[in-house]
C-alpha cells in the first residue's frame, strides 16, 4: 500500500516539480532585505513596502489553497474581514495586540473551518459561487449586526504607539514582514512534505489520491483551514495598518484582486504570491499617479479595477502559468515536466 | 394575513426576475460548462447602454431595445473574443476568466459613469393595486411577469420548435457529431452566448427600478441569488432555473419582509449552503454515476 501510494502520488505530483530553494535562507534573505529596505526607503514606501507584507500573507496562503489544492476561493476577502473585524473589537476591549492577533487568526480560523466543511463537498463553479456568497454577504453583516461592528461606519483600532527607537511605518513593516515571512516559511514547510503531496494528489486526480488511501474530504478542510488562517493574519495586519475596520475596505473586488494576485504570479508557487502581493500595491498607485496626472477622479480607483481585469483575462488566456512560469525557457520547462514522467515509467 | 399576501406577490415578481436571470446562466452551462459569473456585470453595462439611450431620446422603451440589443451584442462578443479560447482543463479556468471580465466591465463603467448610484426609473408605476382592499400587484410587477413570461415562451419555442434550437441543442449535447453533421457549433455557441446575455440583460432591466438604482456593482447580490436559484433547479435545466427563482424569491421577500432588509444577502448565503449541502444536484437530479 505505501508503495503503492509513493507512486501514485509521485507521478501525480510530478508535472509541478521545479527547482526547490531552501526556505530558510530565502526567509533569512528577506527579513534581511526587509530591514535593510526600511532604513532607507522614505516613510511612505515604507508604509507600502508593510502593505505588501500583510498582502503576501494572504495571496501566499490563497495560492496554496488553489494552486496546490485546486479550490477556488473567491470569500478570502471576507475571511480577512472576520480577522480584522476580531482584532478590532479585542484592541479595543484589551489593547494587546499580540494576543489579539493570534485570536484573530484563532477566529478565522473556526470561520474557514465551517466555509472548509462545506466547501469540501463542491467542486468548480459551486465552490466559486458558495464563496462568492460568503464575500457578498460582508456589509450585509456588518450592519444588521450594527451595535457590534457599526455597520458601515466601522470602527477604529486602538494601538500603543511604536517603541521610540523606531518610526511607525518601520514598525508596521516589520510587523506585516514579520508575519509573512512567518506565513510563508510554514507554507513553505508544509506544501513540500507529506501534506503537501496529498494536497497536490487530491487536486489532479481524486479517485487516484482516494485509491491511495488519502482522505479527500480531511485534505480539503485543512487546506482550508491553513488558507483561512493566513487570511486572518493578512486581515488583522490590515487593520493595523489602516488603524480602522469598515466593510467598505472589504469589497467583492478585493476577493477578486487576490485570485488575480496569486494567478498574474502562477498558481501554487510562493515566488508567485510575492510577484502578486507586489502588484497589488504597485499597480493601484501608478493607477493612482495617472489619474492625479490626468486630473480625472473616475479614472482613479477605476483604471486599477480595468487593468487587473485584463491583465486576469490576459494571462489565463495566454500564460496560464503566470508569470513566476516565465522564467524558465520553454525547452527547460519541457525537461522539468518529461522528466518525472519517465521515473513514474521505470 | 395581508402582508404575508403581500409579501408573496412582491416574492413571486422578484422571483421571476431571479428565474430570467437563471435561466441565463442555466443557457450558457448547458452551452458550455461554463457558470458565466461575468453574468451580472454583463448586465449592468447594458443597463448604463439603457440609461444613455433613454437619456438621448427620451424614449424610455428605446432605451429598453437598446439594452436587449447591446445584450446580444455583448454575449456575442465575450464568445468570440474571449470564452471560445479558455483551456477547459481545469473548471476554474473559466470562473477566472469570467471574473477578470467583472473587473474589466466595472472599471470601464466606472470610469465612464462614475462610482455612484443613479436613480433608474420604472416605465410602470410601482404603487401596488388595491384587490379586496390588499395591495397585491403594481402595474410594474404585472409587466414583469409578462416579459419574463413571454421570454420563456420563447426560449422554448425556439429550443423545441425550430431547426436552429435543434442545432443549439445538438451542439451543447455532441459538439464533435454536430460538427461532422454539418452543424456549425462555433456559431452555435456565440447565438447561446447572445441569447442569454439578452436574457440576463432584461432581467436586469427589470430588477435595476426595484433597487438602489444604477452603479457599477448594482448585480453582486442579484448574482448571488440567480446563482442560487440555478444550483436549486439543477443547472442543467431550465425549468428547474424558473421554479428555482420563484422559490428563492418568495423565501427572501418572507425574509426581507418579516426580519429586514439587511438579512436579505446572509439569508441567500444560507439558502444556497441548504441546497448546495443538501441538494446539490438541484431539486430535479436524478441520481447520477458514482466515481469512486
Amino acid at each position: 500500500m505505501t508503495v503503492l501510494k509513493d507512486r501514485v502520488t509521485s507521478r501525480m505530483v510530478a508535472p509541478v516539480m521545479r527547482r526547490r530553494l531552501n526556505p530558510f535562507l530565502m526567509v533569512a534573505v528577506g527579513a534581511v532585505l526587509v530591514v535593510v529596505l526600511t532604513y532607507t526607503l522614505p516613510p511612505f514606501r515604507t508604509y507600502q513596502l508593510a502593505t505588501i507584507g500583510a498582502y503576501l500573507c494572504v495571496t501566499a496562503g490563497l495560492t496554496v489553497l488553489t494552486g496546490l489544492n485546486g479550490q477556488l476561493s473567491l470569500g478570502h476577502g471576507a475571511l480577512m474581514a472576520t480577522g480584522a473585524y476580531t482584532l478590532a473589537l479585542w484592541q479595543n476591549k484589551f489593547n494587546l495586540l499580540a494576543v489579539g492577533i493570534v485570536v484573530a487568526i484563532l477566529v478565522t480560523t473556526v470561520a474557514g473551518l465551517v466555509i472548509g466543511l462545506a466547501a469540501a463537498r463542491l467542486r468548480g463553479p459551486y465552490l466559486a459561487g458558495l464563496t462568492l456568497a460568503v464575500a457578498v454577504v460582508v456589509p450585509s453583516v456588518a450592519s444588521t449586526f450594527d451595535e457590534t461592528f457599526n455597520s458601515d461606519q466601522g470602527l477604529s483600532v486602538i494601538l500603543n504607539p511604536p517603541p521610540e527607537s523606531m518610526t511607525v511605518e518601520q514598525w508596521q513593516a516589520w510587523l506585516c514582514w514579520g508575519g509573512a515571512l512567518v506565513t510563508t516559511l510554514v507554507l513553505a514547510l508544509v506544501t513540500r512534505g507529506r501534506f503537501g503531496r496529498d494536497m497536490r494528489a487530491v487536486r489532479d486526480d481524486e479517485t487516484a489520491a482516494k485509491l491511495a488511501g488519502i482522505s479527500i474530504a480531511r485534505t480539503q478542510v485543512w487546506t482550508f483551514v491553513i488558507s483561512a488562517a493566513c487570511a486572518g493574519l493578512g486581515g488583522a495586519l490590515f487593520a493595523v495598518l489602516a488603524q480602522s475596520v469598515s466593510p467598505g475596505a472589504f469589497p467583492l473586488t478585493l476577493s477578486l484582486f487576490l485570485v488575480m494576485a496569486i494567478v498574474i504570479g502562477g498558481l501554487g508557487r510562493l515566488t508567485g504570491a510575492v510577484i502578486g502581493a507586489f502588484l497589488l500595491v504597485a499597480l493601484p498607485a501608478v493607477a493612482h499617479e495617472i489619474g492625479e496626472a490626468s486630473g480625472s477622479q473616475r479614472l482613479e480607483g477605476n483604471l486599477a479595477l480595468t487593468f487587473f481585469g485584463v491583465v486576469l483575462v490576459v494571462v489565463m488566456l495566454a500564460a496560464p502559468g503566470g508569470l513566476a512560469s516565465l522564467r524558465l525557457p520553454r525547452s527547460w520547462r519541457a525537461r522539468l515536466s518529461r522528466k518525472p514522467a519517465h521515473r513514474a515509467g521505470s | 394575513m395581508d402582508r404575508f399576501l403581500f409579501l408573496t406577490f412582491d416574492g413571486l415578481s422578484r422571483g421571476a426576475v431571479y428565474a430570467a436571470f437563471a435561466l441565463a446562466l442555466v443557457l450558457i452551462w448547458r452551452a458550455t460548462r461554463i457558470v458565466n459569473f461575468a453574468q451580472g456585470a454583463m448586465a449592468v453595462a447594458t443597463a448604463y447602454v439603457a440609461y444613455s439611450v433613454a437619456d438621448a431620446t427620451g424614449s424610455y422603451w428605446v432605451g429598453f431595445a437598446a439594452a436587449l440589443v447591446a445584450g446580444l451584442l455583448l454575449g456575442a462578443a465575450v464568445e468570440r473574443v474571449v470564452m471560445r479560447f479558455i483551456d477547459h482543463s481545469s473548471p476554474l479556468n473559466g470562473v477566472v476568466v469570467a471574473l477578470g471580465l467583472v473587473l474589466i466591465i466595472q472599471g470601464v463603467l466606472g470610469m465612464i459613469y462614475g462610482n455612484e448610484f443613479r436613480p433608474a426609473e420604472a416605465p410602470f408605476s410601482r404603487d401596488a393595486f388595491n384587490i379586496g382592499g390588499v395591495a397585491l400587484l403594481s402595474r410594474y410587477d404585472v409587466f414583469v411577469f409578462a416579459a419574463v413570461g413571454a421570454v420563456v415562451v420563447l426560449l422554448t419555442l425556439l429550443f423545441t420548435r425550430t431547426p436552429t434550437g435543434l442545432r443549439m441543442r445538438a451542439a451543447a449535447f455532441a459538439p464533435d457529431v454536430s460538427r461532422l453533421l454539418g452543424v456549425p457549433v462555433g456559431g452555435m455557441l456565440t447565438l447561446g452566448w447572445a441569447l442569454a446575455a439578452a436574457v440576463g440583460s432584461l432581467a436586469g432591466m427589470l430588477v435595476i427600478p426595484t433597487e438602489l438604482g444604477l452603479h457599477p456593482t448594482a448585480m453582486d447580490v442579484l448574482f448571488i441569488s440567480a446563482f442560487t436559484a440555478a444550483v436549486l433547479g439543477g443547472l442543467d435545466s431550465p425549468i428547474g432555473a424558473v421554479v428555482g427563482g420563484l422559490i428563492v424569491g418568495l423565501v427572501l421577500s418572507y425574509i426581507s419582509g418579516y426580519l429586514g432588509a439587511t438579512v436579505a444577502p446572509m439569508a441567500v448565503l444560507g439558502l444556497l449552503v441548504v441546497v448546495l449541502l443538501g441538494r446539490p444536484d438541484g431539486l430535479f437530479a436524478r441520481s447520477k454515476a458514482r466515481t469512486a
